[in-house]
């Protein structure tokens, strides 16, 4: 897992050095190219595991709860925010 | 938005080609994903450090405005913790790993997928990180679709605490236009998009 905290800080600090240059404007399509690829394995993955796709609608309903209780939750931290923040600054 | 479908339909044509079987072997191999993985946080990282306004942003910003991630983080995650009542067979480590994701759904789902392999095993973990797929790219899509109701009825930051990690980008367009002088919020949605794609891989692997 560091890993992907070191790759992360290497690139803040190659893409930091390089700012400016014309290539640094290409990593939003490379990254969107790049996410492509990675969904696409993945779902290759996912599809070819039988008892995964025979049992999509369970998973999805658990998805569905707690999706929906992280975006309940973000609005309530949100609400709460905006009114401890409110003081000193603009709403 | 277009780039969304894009993405949702490699992921469906992965699905496709896997239910098929007709899938090569290299291309189901766990060392593959994690390679593209790697290359997708570099150039995720070049383009943090690249982006020119990084220096404008970081000056206009109040305490109001870094506080905000926090709030985020810690509403999700104690939200998302209750999930563990309301489904059967999941720990509050796994309802924890799938809120972290913040609506990122690509590397939240690989990430859990590598870390959650040596105790699940590899069919748990790919159902977990399933799971937290979906659940993160619902979260998107209320994001996406529901910004100007949130910001009507609740105000100009909930929108942006919904949208996680897209504030910064998938979301920002909606979220300055839904707002009253929107683009005052362009610095705090941007600062609150990088806090939740930096703290995704900390979050993650503190939770595994």
């Amino acid at each position: 897992m560091f890993r992907i905290l070191i790759l992360l800080i290497i690139g803040i600090g190659v893409g930091y050095l390089l700012r400016g240059h014309s290539f640094t404007k290409v990593t939003k399509w490379s990254i969107q190219a790049t996410v492509c690829a990675l969904l696409l394995v993945f779902g290759v993955s996912i599809g070819s595991n039988r008892s995964l796709i025979d049992n999509i609608y369970d998973f999805g309903w658990q998805a569905v709860i707690i999706a929906t209780l992280g975006v309940t939750g973000s609005i309530v931290a949100a609400l709460v925010a905006q009114r401890l923040l409110k003081k000193g600054g603009k709403p | 938005m277009k780039e969304n479908l894009l993405i949702l339909g490699c992921f469906f044509i992965g699905i496709i080609i896997g239910i098929s079987g007709s899938s090569p072997e290299w291309l189901q191999g766990h060392d593959l994903s994690m390679d593209i993985l790697s290359l997708l946080i570099i150039q995720v990282g070049i383009s943090l450090g690249a982006s020119t306004n990084l220096h404008q942003i970081f000056r206009s910003l109040d305490l109001r405005s870094l506080l905000l991630p926090l709030f985020t983080i810690v509403g999700t995650l104690l939200f998302s913790a209750i999930s563990v009542l309301l489904i059967h067979g999941r720990n509050l480590s796994d309802c924890l790993l799938v809120g972290s994701g913040f609506g990122y759904y690509s590397l939240s789902s690989v990430l859990i997928a590598d870390i959650k392999s040596a105790s699940l095993g590899a069919q748990g973990a790919t159902e977990l990180a399933t799971i937290a797929l979906l659940a993160n790219v619902m979260r998107e899509m209320i994001a996406l679709f529901g910004t100007p109701a949130l910001a009507r009825m609740g105000g100009r930051l909930v929108p942006i605490s919904v949208a996680g990690i897209n504030s910064m980008d998938v979301c920002l367009p909606m979220i300055v236009r839904s707002s009253y002088k929107g683009e005052e919020l362009v610095p705090i949605a941007v600062l609150h998009g990088i806090a939740l794609e930096v703290s995704v891989p900390l979050l993650i692997s503190i939770f595994g």
